[in-house]
């Protein structure tokens, strides 16, 4: 394993060296210390890399990743892992708003609490939250899953397209055109697989499932009052 | 005799106004439509040049050289964009433009020397293929957004506002969401997509700021970063463009087209480019960034006179993007018959946004798109971007310029006062414009 002290390093040579340790496909382990809510660490990483962040990091930690596995032992700021293509993002403390915004892959594994706009237009990433998350979570969400053990806050899923949202707990209110649907059996291995993978302790059953009406898909002026 | 008054048609409830009316009520819904604003404001047409007079002397027309070249990206950028011509292609999206007028694009952009731009809905390999140099769009949507295609950008463009629709997201209707088009934005196919107003992961200049460190840190600092705005507030606007760590500003006026967008949105919302262009400049004075921060100005540009213009107000390059679909072939009177068909006429077809351009360029539909030939209308581009770049260097020639970027505001006049006062230069006759104090 290679340490990378931010308390001595700058942002530039911790994601140039993680960037080249991704490319090189050597499956090589790395740990970051001191971020310090740093912005944009560990960055654009392709290929093969597992990396440590340990302490918070501000926005954008993780963005666009792929492949590289990223775990982060604090808090994130804004805009974790952030259209994420492949690969795994796990905090093991609370992200800030809009996580796995635009995520088009992969698994985002969030360990405590995600903030507003978590999973806003999501693109065929996997979310998994094991506590609550907040408003307009899901906004124009395309495809993918996201998971929440904990509660929901107001207008879930907004406008959302293809997306699959499971939650356990509450939910505030739904957004526009967001139902709750039938939980039917290839929903529930889904979520099991989706489970299982996060290592999260709970049981598929004890979820609901929330998808698009598709009301809003093509514009019928019956609709406006949706918006 | 008897004498009878003409039947009198209102100004205020014209012909047109009433059957915009009579639509809505049949319809309910708003008119969408492509293209720019069609009602006239002021523009390019209202400013001339002087030329040169006693004072000054002009250069030799065929002998002396007249240099075009641009440079975008400077400030940050380590491998800032060379342009041998200050004539740029707008971002159009691949999904409102088939594939085969994004192709066309490339090749004439490229023979002439210069970039193109991506658009909503990501990169294709049409265009990556035939554009030496290509500008990536990231928008607020994101649709078909990827760090490979980011890696392999030119040139970043962050996208804030467009001058069809400051304030406003976009909307392409499902006729044109076919399987490619719905494959690259991850949607079903034929439903009508929307495109997000704001960005979903940042929402003002501050965080736009560590948003472009983003971007700047995956892909190695090498690019130049653009922010496009909207002709909102362009004083301001600018300024914060600049704050938030732009290379170079893209200042779009309301005459910009659009490939979709609400009729009331394209005649009510933004100012001219006209108007836009002395306060954006002026930011950049005031924060001494003139020319270390490049300033592309877009909206009705047509002409190698408006080129000349734009860069006399102080731009470092224009963008074209409505001019560049008409050199391809649209609107061409060829397709007359067809566009009476669609209950329309030539130079007056804007419904881009329902996918049946005769031409082949406003669609996804392949039987239409196969007439579109892109090298032969890649060669048509490169012709009018070529005789655009000549007209603009006979202009500064005569103004006694030996660089287009040597243009100044010194070399016009306003014809009108509306002119006069946007432009900042004097009205025509006189040593005066309006807002100018100490007379
Ligand atoms: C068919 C069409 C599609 C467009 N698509 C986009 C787009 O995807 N993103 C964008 O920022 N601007 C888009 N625009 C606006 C252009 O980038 C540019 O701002 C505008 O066309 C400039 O004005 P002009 O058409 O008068 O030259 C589009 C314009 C047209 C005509």
């Amino acid at each position: 394993m290679q340490s990378l002290d931010m308390s001595s390093v700058d942002l530039r040579t911790v994601n140039e060296t993680l960037q080249a340790a991704a490319k090189s496909q050597a499956n090589a382990t790395y740990e970051i210390t001191n971020p310090r809510g740093s912005h944009a660490v560990a960055v654009g990483l392709d290929g093969p890399l597992s990396v440590t962040v340990k302490g918070s990091t501000g926005y954008y930690c993780a963005g666009m990743n792929k492949t590289a596995s990223v775990r982060v032992v604090g808090s994130t700021g804004p805009g974790v892992a952030e259209n994420m293509m492949s690969g795994e993002v796990v905090i093991e403390g609370d992200a800030s708003q809009y996580a796995g915004a635009t995520g088009h892959g992969g698994l985002l594994n969030i360990k405590g609490n995600a903030s507003s706009r978590c999973g806003i237009s999501m693109k065929g990433i996997d979310i998994v939250v094991h506590g609550n998350i907040g408003h307009m979570s899901a906004f124009m969400a395309q495809k993918g899953n996201l998971v929440v053990l904990g509660d929901a806050g107001d207008a879930l899923g907004d406008s959302l397209y293809e997306a699959r949202l499971f939650v356990r707990g509450s939910v505030k209110s739904l957004g526009a055109d967001c139902i709750e649907k039938e939980m039917r059996s290839e929903h529930i291995d889904i979520l099991k697989d989706l489970l299982d993978r996060a290592g999260a302790d709970a049981k598929p059953e004890e979820f609901r499932r929330y998808g698009s009406a598709r009301q809003l898909y093509n514009f019928k002026i019956d609709n406006v009052d949706a918006y | 005799m008897t004498h009878q008054t003409l039947p009198r048609q209102s100004w205020t409830f014209s012909n047109d106004i009433n059957s915009e009316i009579r639509r809505a009520a049949e319809t309910g819904i708003y008119d969408i439509r492509g293209g720019g604003t069609k009602r006239r404001v002021p523009h390019f047409d209202d400013l001339l040049f002087l030329g040169a007079s006693m004072s000054r002397y002009p250069l030799e027309g065929y002998r002396e050289k007249c240099d075009t070249s641009v440079t975008l990206g400077t400030r940050f950028a380590k491998k800032p964009i060379e342009l041998k011509i200050p004539i740029t292609i707008a971002g159009m999206s691949f999904g409102a433009l088939s594939g085969n007028a994004k192709e066309a694009l490339g090749r004439g952009a490229t023979m002439a020397g210069t970039s193109t731009t991506t658009g909503d809905g990501g990169m294709t390999e049409e265009e990556r293929g035939h554009s030496e140099k290509l500008v990536y769009q990231y928008l607020p949507s994101r649709y078909g957004m990827n760090p490979d295609d980011l890696r392999r950008a030119d040139a970043i463009e962050v996208v804030v506002g467009q001058g069809a629709k400051p304030g406003g997201g976009g909307m392409l209707l499902g006729q044109k969401i076919t399987e490619r088009v719905a494959g690259m934005r991850d949607l079903p196919v034929g439903i009508d997509q929307r495109s997000a107003c704001r960005h979903p992961d940042w929402t003002g200049p501050d965080d736009l700021e560590i948003k472009i460190m983003e971007l700047r840190e995956i892909t190695g600092w090498e690019k130049p970063i653009y922010i496009k705005i909207g002709g909102a507030r362009p004083y301001y606007d600018t300024a914060l463009a600049v704050k938030a760590g732009a290379d170079v500003v893209v200042l779009d006026g309301m005459q910009g087209g659009t490939a979709a967008t609400q009729d009331v949105f394209i005649e009510h919302v933004g100012q001219p480019t006209l108007a836009c262009i002395r306060p954006a400049v002026q930011a950049l004075q005031d924060l001494g960034m003139h020319r270390e921060v490049q300033l592309v100005v877009s909206g009705g540009i047509r002409s190698g006179a408006d080129v000349a213009k734009a860069l006399a107000l102080g731009a470092d390059a224009v963008a074209i993007g409505t001019a560049a679909l008409i050199a391809l072939g649209d609107n061409d009177p060829q397709w007359e018959e067809e566009y009476q068909k669609l209950g329309t006429t030539t130079g007056a077809y804007d419904d881009w946004h329902e996918g049946r351009d005769p031409a082949g360029i406003t669609t996804q539909d392949p039987e239409l798109a196969k007439r579109l030939d892109p090298t032969a209308t890649g060669r048509r581009l490169r012709n009018y971007l070529n005789v655009m770049t000549l007209e603009c260097q006979t202009i500064a020639r005569a103004c006694g310029h030996n660089h287009v970027h040597n243009l100044e505001p010194e070399d016009l006049c306003a014809l009108t006062m509306e002119a006069a006062a946007m432009a900042q230069v004097p009205l025509a006759g006189t040593n005066w414009y309006p807002g100018k104090s100490g007379f």
